[in-house]
Order: C-alpha cells, then structure tokens, then sequence
C-alpha cells in the first residue's frame, strides 16, 4: 500500500458562526432553545442551532402559507424557473465552501462531498429549475397545481443533496416549504438558506427550522401543511404515515433498504469487488441503498472474497477534510453505538467478522470496514439495516435461488446485478422488487432518474419528471 | 472629443468570425454586413458537420447548462438588443435550456412489447440543420435554440446581420463549442438553394421563408436527402411554441435486447 502525506481541505474557505436562529420568512430568528452540533471526526463542537418548538414551526408553516398565497403560488412559472436557476449557480459558486461545511458537520470525506454531493445538488437545481415552467409537459395533465406547504423532514446522511430532492421539485411546481435537516447535520441548510437570501428569494418560500424528532413531528402534524415529504427511518416512517391518516396531506416517504448486491459467477471479478466497495463503503455505508448484501454465487465465493479483502486493506480511513480518505467518521455516538451492537450480534449469532486492517484516529466516531461471512438470511445482520460500513455475504448457486434472497426482505429500495449477460441483467432486474436496480455498478444519481423504494422501503419517487408528482395535485 | 470605434459585421462560421470569402457586403442599418456566398453556405455546413459528433454526444446537462450561459450572456449585453424583444428572447433561451434533459423523457418510452425483450425508445438529434430565420430577433432566437438544444448543430441563413451577429458574440462567450451555430447573413433567396440541395445538411427549417414559390422549390430540392422540413410560418414567438420545433429535427431510435437468465 502506498504511504501518502497528509493533504488536508482548507478549512478556512467557511465561516461557521457561533451560533444560528431559525430561517423563517427570510430572515434569521432565535427559538426557544438551542442544541449544539459538532463535529464527528473530532467532536469538536460547531456551532450552536436554535432548536423550534410547536409555535416555531406554526409560525413557519404561516410564512410559507402567505408566501404560497401572496407570491411563489402565483408568480409565473418561468420566474419561479428564474429563481431555482439563480440558486443553481450560487450552488455553483459556493460548492467549496459547501462541501467543506458538509464534510465537517457530516464526517463524510472531501472527496465525497466535493465529488458527489455538490455536484448533484446543483444539478438538482438545474434540473428542476427547468421543469417550473413546463410542468403541463410533465404528463399530470395541461394545467398541473401546486399543493400549497409543503413540510420536509430529512436525514444526516446526505444532508444538502436531501435538502436539494426536497426544495428543489417543491419550489418548481409552486409549493413554499418549511424544512427541518437532521439533528446532527443542520449547517448545510442554514448556509442554503443565506443563498436564499442571496438569490432574492421572497421571504417565507423555504423555512429551515432545526430542531430533533419533536420539531419534525409539529411540521408532519401541523394541520395547514398540505404535503409531507420524509427521508429517514422507516420506523419514522411508519409514525408518518399514521399521524397523516384521516388527513388530505399528499406524502412521500425515502426509508431504509438492506439491497442486495449479486454477483453472478461471468462478472467482470475486478470491476464488482469495486462495485461492493462502493455499494458498501461509500458515505460510511451511511446510504439507504447500500448494497449491504452481498450474494455471490458459490464458484465464484473465494475468490471475490480473497480480492475484496485485498481492496479493503488499501481503504484509507480517518480525517474527512483529507483528500486521500476513502471512509471518514461515523456521523454519530449514537450511530456509531448500534453499528457496534448490529456487530456484535452477528458475531454472537455465529457469522464470522473480518475487519480491514487500519489505525483510527482517537478522537472522534469510527468504524472500520468490515465484512461478515457464513451469514443466513435469518441473522439480524441479514434482515436489519446497519446504517454503516458492515457487508453481509451470503451465497447462492442458481439465478432464481439469487433472485429469492434478493427479495426476501421487507425493503425494496435498490440492488446490483454483476454479470457480463445483457439477457440476464434485464431478465433478473424485472424480477427484483427494489425502485432502483443498478447493473454492473452502483450508488449512481442523477437528477434525471427517479429514486425510491418498494415495500417498507417507503413510497413516491424523487428525482426525474416523476419527482414531480409528489408536489402537483395530479 | 473621442471618435468612436465601429464594429465589423462579419460571419459567424465554425467559432470564428471571417468575412465573405465573396468580399461582398451589404448594407444593413447604415453598417456593412458581410453578403454569404454559396462557399460560405459549403464552409458553413463543413463546420457545423465537424462539431456534430461533439456536441450531440455532449451530456443534456452540459447542452442545457450551455444554452443558460447563453442567456445569461444575453441579459448582460441587452442594450444591445431591440428592447421590445430582448426580455422574451433570454426568457426563451432559458425554456430550452431546461429542455435540454427533459425531452427524453417526453419524447421517449419504454415500450411494453409482447415478448421477452427490453425495449426502449429514445430521441437522438438528425445532424445539420439549415434554417432560413425569420426576421426579428425574437425569432432568430425561436428557431436556433430548439434546433440545437437536441444536439443538432445549423447553419442560419438571416438577412437580420446586426442583431444575428451580435448574438454570434453572446453565443461565442457562452461556451458554445464552435461550429454548432454558424450565421451566414445575407439572402435565403440566394444561399438557402445551396443548403436545401446540400448532400450534408439533415434538416432545412423554411420558417423565415416569405416567397412561396422559393420555398416550394426549396422543400424539393430537400427531397433529394430526404432532410426533414419546417415549412415558412408566421407563429406568434411570445407564445408558448410547444414541442414541434424540437422533435422536427429528432430521430427516435428503438434498443431491443432479450431478457433471459
């Protein structure tokens, strides 16, 4: 393994403040109290957040009311297109600076965020800007409406790309929002919300209240809120869907996934040992569509194995603002916590762990990439979302053996399928019941292509014309 | 006192501007503009089939970011534009800019065939595009945004030169690749002949054609290539132009591919 010296991110391209209010209605304001936010790779703290009660978001949700009925509902679409491009391009602008923010509040490597995150984040923007004055194009009949508010709920894994799936379709089709990012990643939305003030944007279109589940639970409850948009847990999930019933709020629900990843024994070996790495590794294995199933077909089990161990060695673990990382922090003690016990559990339930070998550093919330084998597809490692860089791998020997595993869950969000066999592909891909199917890759986005799950993996898509869908009266 | 600098009004050919290789000019608001020959017709299409390959393979997102740079190069050097047409032209440069990765998806299917085989429809852009523009500028802007946004590549045939050439120059700092918009500024009635009967060029927009008989004859002699046609119209540009003037120049292609373990 080649050494490397230290090539760190500056940090100095951002300016974090001591401390942040609530965005509503353009402007900045204090809430009630306040909870801190720090840094998972050093636990340094950040920066103090303001944290919104029930009369916080009440009165968010009525900047985006007046905002729908006094300007965004009513502004003509190719304004509105105006407006999400001109925040495309500060996207643009301060992608740096985003992605060091990001890096810093989520323990995700700069590479990552700077690669990844961003990028599709404008794009996102750019994408959607386009559809705020076509939407009779979009196939939900001539004369589409918006909803009205729109109140979004998102998680830490992915904390701008998530806030950009949200804003960017709601504000295309007319909706204003009020949007709360996840407890232990909030800076990133603040930080979009004073590009929203750089844009010019009309005060109360998007609200960001921050705030832990009690400040989401008053935007999902919140009777003048007309649409609910959720990226989380699906046991979250599932108290959404209650709490909206008997209600006329449209929702869309991004949940979790245990995808399964197969590798059929004519794969292209080098570039799926890459695939998995990826499938698994990237973003901590903090992915909903982790492929953290491996099924690899029985004559090919050893010799993938052998290789996957070998590329894992070389995974460089540590610092996120260093450019060389390829695994950075886990996001929290708290998440940190149930990867250990998810570990442990498959150790005492009989599967054998491999970790790859690598320093960590002292400070800070880290996990080493890790591979278990001689699983079944009754351990709990099998069936039950790790949320972190943990590769269960069982084995199959037919297709239709492969395509029974793959499907014995109760998400359906994603899954891989790694054979040089176009037939094959197409033939195993229509018989997975996963949103989104990747063939001889992984972990691709594209504002384009529509993303979500079947099943508990939750409902509604985001991205592509169908990401629309969610924010029209169609 | 300080005399000012006038302006050159050249030919926009494969992202540079050269005069005629006639050396003719005419007259156009008091300023001389370059009078297109059928040579510079020929040069025109060579360039715009050489930037074919790049720009129809080039991504939807990076063709859409390209046309919002172009906009937003417009709306920089309005002043330069008549003011009563300026707003519409940059607000649709944007309409199409957004198309740009959107016209897949509403043009093109999956196709539910009765038998084992993916099978999925998409659009592909038909080559070089001749265009007789109408005059105006709005108009100029109406036809060349939606030929291209596809990844086609034209060649604009436009006795407008002050207004075409000066957004040659808003097309040229936009990122454009050269050769993808190529002006010829004269008259169609003496090179569009050459570029309705050129052997290279896929498509032939008539829009800015006013002489009946001329376009008649012009739509024949497209028939030899079999160059798909827009035939002249008078539309109003503020309204919405739908989808006709992008799938005119589109190809559909059809991938068919067994499924099968």
């Amino acid at each position: 393994m080649f050494e490397y010296a230290p090539a760190p991110e500056s940090r100095s391209i951002v300016n974090i403040k001591p401390s942040y209010g609530l965005f509503i209605n353009g402007s900045f304001v204090d809430g009630s109290s306040s909870f801190k936010t720090i840094n998972p790779a050093s636990e340094e703290v950040l920066s103090e957040v303001a944290s919104a009660d029930a009369s916080d978001v009440d009165k968010a949700v009525k900047a985006a009311r007046t905002a729908f009925s006094k300007t965004w509902g009513k502004m003509p679409g190719k304004e509105r297109a105006k407006y999400l491009f001109r925040i495309a391009r500060l996207i643009q602008e301060r992608s740096r600076e985003l992605a060091v923010l990001e890096s810093l509040d989520n323990g995700k490597p700069i590479k990552e965020s700077r690669d990844v995150d961003l990028p599709l984040v404008a794009a996102h923007f750019f994408y959607y800007a386009g559809w705020a004055d076509k939407l009779g194009y979009a196939g939900f009949g001539p004369n589409p409406k918006p909803l009205g508010v729109a109140g979004q709920v998102i998680p830490w894994n992915f904390p701008l790309l998530m806030l950009a799936w949200k804003i960017a379709p709601a504000l295309a089709a007319g909706n204003t929002v009020v949007l709360k990012p996840a407890e232990t990643t909030p800076l990133t939305a603040l930080l979009f919300a004073e590009i929203c003030q750089q844009a010019d944007l009309p005060p109360g279109v998007v609200n960001i209240v921050t705030g832990a589940g009690e400040t989401g639970a008053a935007i999902v409850e919140h009777p003048d809120v007309n649409k609910v948009a959720f990226t989380g847990s699906t046991d979250v999930g599932r108290i959404i869907a209650r709490a909206v019933a008997g209600t006329q709020k449209k929702v869309t629900l991004e949940l979790g996934g245990k995808a399964a990843n197969i590798i059929f024994e004519d794969a292209a070996i080098d570039q799926a040992v890459e695939g998995i790495v990826n499938g698994i590794f990237f973003n901590q294995g903090h992915v909903c569509c982790a492929g953290s199933r491996l099924l690899l077909q029985e004559s090919i089990q050893d010799a993938v194995l052998e290789k996957l161990k070998r590329r894992m060695t070389t995974l460089r673990v540590g610092d996120p603002l260093d450019k060389n990382t390829d695994i950075g922090a886990i996001n929290s003690a708290e998440q940190l916590s149930r990867i250990r016990t998810l570990s442990e559990i498959g150790e005492s339930e009989g599967a054998e762990m491999w970790q790859a070998p690598c320093d960590l550093p002292a400070h800070g919330f880290w996990f080493r990439p890790t591979i278990f084998t001689g699983v079944s597809q009754a351990h709990r490692i099998a069936r039950e979302e790790i949320f972190g860089p943990v590769l269960s791998v069982l084995t199959f020997r037919t297709p239709a053996e492969a395509v029974e595993k793959a499907n014995n869950t109760p998400y359906g969000l994603s899954a891989g399928v790694w054979t040089e066999k176009g037939s094959r592909i197409l033939q195993i891909a229509d018989q997975l019941r996963a949103g989104v199917v990747w063939a001889n890759t992984f972990n691709k986005f594209d504002p384009t292509a529509p993303f979500g799950g079947y099943k508990e993996s939750g409902y509604g898509r985001e991205g592509g014309r169908h990401g629309l869908e969610a924010y029209l009266a169609a | 006192m300080r005399l000012n600098v006038r302006k050159t009004y050249k030919l926009y050919i494969g992202g540079a501007f050269p005069r005629s290789e006639s050396g003719r000019t005419y007259e156009v608001d008091g300023q001389n503009a370059a009078l297109a020959s059928r040579k510079d017709a020929r040069d025109a299409v060579l360039a715009a089939r050489a930037a074919f390959g790049k720009w129809s393979t080039a991504t939807a997102y990076n063709r859409g970011q390209i046309l919002y740079r172009a906009a937003e190069m417009l709306e920089a050097r309005r002043s330069e534009f008549p003011a009563g047409e300026v707003d519409d032209a940059i607000d649709r440069l944007i309409w199409y800019a957004g198309w740009a990765d959107k016209l897949a998806q509403v043009t093109g299917s999956a196709n539910p065939v009765a038998a084992p085989y993916f099978n999925i429809s998409s659009p592909e852009p038909s080559g070089v595009i001749a265009i007789a523009a109408p005059a105006g500028f709005l108009g100029l802007v109406n036809v060349i945004a939606p030929a291209i946004v596809s990844g086609n590549t034209c060649v604009v045939v436009t006795e407008s030169a002050i207004e075409a050439i000066t957004f040659a120059e808003v097309l040229a700092t936009s990122d454009l690749p050269g050769g993808v918009v190529n002006i010829l500024t004269g008259f169609a009635k003496e090179v569009a002949p050459w570029l309705a009967s050129h052997d290279d060029v896929n498509g032939l927009d008539l829009t800015g054609v006013t002489d009946a008989e001329l376009a008649t004859e012009l739509e024949r002699q497209a028939a030899d290539t079999l160059k798909r046609v827009i035939r002249p119209s008078t539309p109003k540009w503020t309204d919405d132009p739908g989808l006709g003037r992008m799938t005119a120049f589109l190809e559909t292609k059809t991938v068919w591919h067994p499924k099968g373990v």
